[in-house]
């Protein structure tokens, strides 16, 4: 980045310059969280992708659903599902999270990492309990 | 003595003429998909089956065509707005830029019609 140095004398400028707040934030949870929303955000793009999948086979007739349902029960298309499941639930609560801050209110440091915590953990116990609820009532989807 | 004509003050739009627009549209879409996603969600765990028959008829239920036509809309509206963001925040070269941002609003587009398309396809009766 452009430092100001006045390169005519090689002297340094008399004042230390700012800096963009990625180059001198420490590295924090919360902010892994902020990333974690952008990345959780991106997959569920991805997914939308089988989302509308799902609908056209629908759409398609009988046949075309049977084969979208053999393509669903896949391992990895069963492990794609959870992984966006995972998601989804992440980046809602922390979405919430985002439009409260949006609002003027929880921004105090102990406030943002105790709803940090709540979002990733609350996140990965609904996950578990939507796949419990899913696989207890008819085995697999 | 502010050199801004009044119109450009009461506007607000500074020079890349669009505002907060996009900000809040994000935020709107987000409130609107608190309340459709978790409907959907609620909806698969009531599914018994994932039949051909119990979902097309489900699918083709008035309110679960309204709500899901409406589901997929801002999603993709959603999505198309935060993608657009990451894009916007890490590819600066200018020419990939556009033309990624090009196809990100193709393939958004596209998913748009068709999920709808498929929604009503249901809806009306006219699937296979």
């Amino acid at each position: 980045m452009s430092t100001g140095t006045d390169t005519s004398t090689g002297s340094k400028p008399p004042y230390v310059r700012p800096l963009s707040p990625f180059m001198n934030y420490r590295w924090q949870y919360t902010n892994t969280l902020s990333i974690l929303n952008r990345v959780t955000g991106l997959g569920l793009s991805v997914g939308l992708l089988l989302f509308v999948y799902w609908l056209v086979a629908a759409a398609s007739g009988s046949d075309a659903y049977a084969h979208a349902r053999n393509v669903f029960s896949h391992p990895v298309a069963i492990a794609a599902m959870v992984a966006f499941s995972f998601s989804f639930f992440y980046h809602l609560l922390n979405g919430v999270r985002h439009l409260v801050w949006d609002a003027g209110y929880g921004f105090e440091k102990s406030t943002a990492r105790k709803s940090g915590w709540v979002a990733f953990l609350g996140s990965i116990v609904v996950t578990l309990f939507f796949w419990f609820l899913v696989f207890s009532s008819r085995g697999a989807a | 003595m502010s050199l801004r004509s009044p119109m450009g003050r009461v506007l607000g739009l500074g020079s890349a003429k669009e505002g907060s627009g996009h900000w809040w549209s994000q935020r709107v879409t987000s409130v609107a998909l608190l309340f459709l996603t978790l409907w959907f969600v609620a909806s698969l765990l009531r599914f018994p089956a994932f039949d051909y028959e119990l979902v097309t008829g489900w699918i083709g239920k008035p309110v679960n065509a309204v709500l899901l036509t409406l589901l997929i809309a801002t999603t993709v509206y959603h999505s198309q707005l935060g993608v657009q963001v990451v894009v916007e925040d890490y590819v600066t070269a200018k020419m990939p830029k556009l033309l990624l941002m090009m196809f990100i609003n193709f393939i958004h587009a596209a998913l748009a019609a068709l999920g709808v398309f498929a929604v009503l396809r249901i809806a009306f009766g006219v699937a296979a």
